[in-house]
């Protein structure tokens, strides 16, 4: 590495490596070496003598020259000549945990610890536990837990993973990779059965969870599904109930729109009177948007009522107060998007009712430069 | 303590591409099912920016491709990783990008996906990538980028955003922070200077909202992803 230039600052490996571990000595970790507190590069191990170090080939003009440390360098230097000389070993197995804690998202070095796991046929629990220390440090590093996964698919075993990813989210409730890593271990072992309750165990500790949220359409849509009018009212008691729980909820709310958007808003018996005696206790953007898509929904859907004209004006009416309510006063952050609504519903369903402000033209010209 | 990046950039670009060896690795990727979104993406950015140049997209089933973008599309109009995912503002921009790179915006509901995405936006004028969490000035590109995509940039409060992104800077040090007070670092900062260009910010060049690249360096050549109005 010798057009790195020397320099004073820490690269980024090294202190990520003493933040993470907290304490400077730490820095150097173990070796294979006759003395376990000093750290010895690969190439003054014995042991590695017979493999030629192959440096990193970055091409003839690179634009970004990372400056790895001597650790960094030396550990990856080596497993690209394991790589080269296709060393299925022992000593090459070690040799990726060492290159996985300097960089865990090099994903190269995590294909060739799965070569290596197959053809040393080791011990796959053995490895399952490296996997959850791994894990439990970086936990939002993505190539971990696809190799967990394919461990897990190797064993063909998911008996600890939904405990394992529960204890992930105990510590952070809405971990992506642990959300998606669940979804694939329900899916694909069939586990559905007590999902709906952890679901709520964690709507109980945080009804504000979106995670948790996706998670109950999930099982419910691969179960039971939602063209059943008793699981719909089923969800629409759980929404509400959590919605009086915490008015102010956006993810309660979209669950609830989500479900029902296909389903037809408005021909939900009771539904419309129950948010709107909400209203007036537990009010919130979110309900007023959720009053908005109701009527327009009956609007829409107003032939297979029997409505009459009148009912038609009075629910647009509604409709364009709402849109208006929001827009100058109750979200007005989203002002643009409220008038955008208010515009539409108005062009689409007759011109008689009130105006909401400023509608007179869309506030930006139809060809915008990108 | 900032923390300093040693990198060494040289003033010199890139002479030739290396086409074949790119197309042949991303296309060995791209060929597993289960793939991430956001790699997908990743990759087709530069699958499609290499074969464009080099006249090779039927490489790739584009099709396919396409059909499993859509298919992560959920209740609520936005997209998550996989089928079934949260909806989550990265991917949203991985699926708006690649659905523009490909052609296929069309496919979209733009008005449901513009609700989502405006409704990112907190009171304190910053943008979230998911329901109920905190804002973060990297979702100011996430998520303008995506809604500039969709044609529904106006449907967040600018101003608001604008005062935000200017928050997270750190007047000691400079760079930008995810929000205001913490630490800098070069990815908020690239996505704080994006977003304040996609804003309208005059000092700053205008910055394309697919490919995250400035105009001029695409408009030299000739590229120019679709975007809807």
């Amino acid at each position: 590495m010798s057009s790195v230039q020397e320099a004073s600052t820490e690269t980024t490996e090294v202190k990520e490596q003493k933040e993470f571990e907290g304490d400077a000595d730490e820095q150097f970790g173990e070796s294979f070496g006759a003395d376990p507190t000093r750290y010895t590069f690969y190439r003054d191990r014995k042991e590695w003598a017979d493999l030629e170090p192959v440096p990193q080939d970055d091409g003839p003009n690179p634009v970004v020259k990372i400056a790895y440390s001597d650790k960094f360098a030396d550990v990856y230097d080596y497993f690209r000549a394991l790589l080269k000389k296709d060393e299925k070993s022992e000593r090459a197995l070690a040799l990726t945990a060492d290159a996985i804690e300097l960089n865990a998202a090099n994903y190269t070095v995590w294909h060739y610890r799965r070569v290596l796991l197959q053809a040393l046929s080791k011990d796959l629990r053995e490895e399952m536990k490296y996997i959850t220390n791994i894990i439990e440090e970086q936990p939002k590093n993505y190539q971990v837990w696809h190799h967990r996964r394919m461990v897990v698919e190797w064993l063909n075993d998911p008996s600890e993973e939904l405990e394992f990813i529960a204890d992930i989210l105990s510590q952070d409730a809405k971990n992506y990779h642990a959300w998606q890593h669940r979804q694939w271990v329900i899916q694909e072992y069939k586990l559905w059965d007590k999902e709906l309750e952890f679901v709520e165990t964690l709507l109980e500790e945080d009804v504000r969870n979106n995670s948790a949220w996706n998670q109950r359409h999930f099982v419910i849509s691969h179960t039971t599904g939602f063209s059943d009018p008793a699981v719909v009212q089923r969800e629409i008691q759980y929404c509400l109930n959590q919605i009086r729980k915490a008015p102010h909820n956006e993810s309660a709310w979209n669950y609830l729109k989500g479900m029902l958007q296909d389903r037809g808003l408005s021909s939900q018996p009771g539904l419309l009177e129950k948010v709107l005696e909400l209203k007036e206790t537990h009010c919130s953007p979110y309900l007023l948007a959720f009053l908005f898509d109701c009527y327009e929904d009956a609007l829409e859907f107003s032939s297979q009522k029997e409505n009459t004209e009148q009912e038609q004006k009075e629910t647009l009416k509604k409709a364009l107060e709402i849109c208006e309510l929001l827009a100058q006063e109750k979200d007005t952050i989203r002002k643009e998007y409220w008038q955008f609504l208010g515009r539409s519903v108005k062009n689409k369903y007759g011109g008689d009712g009130p105006s909401v402000a400023e509608e007179a033209k869309p506030s930006v010209p139809a060809s915008e430069t990108s | 303590i900032a923390q300093l990046k040693d990198v060494i950039i040289k003033p010199d670009a890139p002479s030739s591409l290396l086409l074949d060896k790119h197309a042949d690795y991303i296309a060995a990727y791209g060929s597993k099912k289960d793939d991430y979104v956001t790699y997908l993406y990743c990759f087709f950015q530069l699958v499609i920016f290499f074969m464009i140049l080099s006249g090779k997209m039927d490489t790739i089933n584009v099709d396919k491709a396409v059909e499993f973008v859509l298919s992560c599309m959920n209740f609520d109009g936005g997209f998550g990783c996989r089928p079934g995912s949260e909806s989550h503002a990265g991917q949203i921009y991985c699926c708006t990008g690649f659905l523009s790179l490909t052609g296929q915006l069309h496919q979209l509901n733009a008005d449901l996906l513009g609700w989502w995405l405006c409704e990112r936006q907190l009171p304190s004028g910053g943008l979230n990538g998911r329901p109920e969490k905190l804002p973060d000035v990297c979702y100011s590109w996430w998520v303008l980028a995506s809604l500039k995509i969709i044609g529904r940039i106006h449907w967040i409060d600018k101003a608001k955003l604008r005062r935000f992104i200017l928050a997270c800077q750190d007047e000691e040090t400079g760079g930008f922070a995810d929000r205001p007070g913490d630490m800098v670092d070069p990815f908020h900062t690239l996505f704080g200077v994006a977003g304040l260009s996609l804003l309208g910010d005059e000092q700053i060049k205008a910055v394309n909202p697919v490919l995250c690249m400035p105009e001029d360096v695409l408009q030299r050549i000739g590229l120019q992803p679709d975007l809807l109005s």
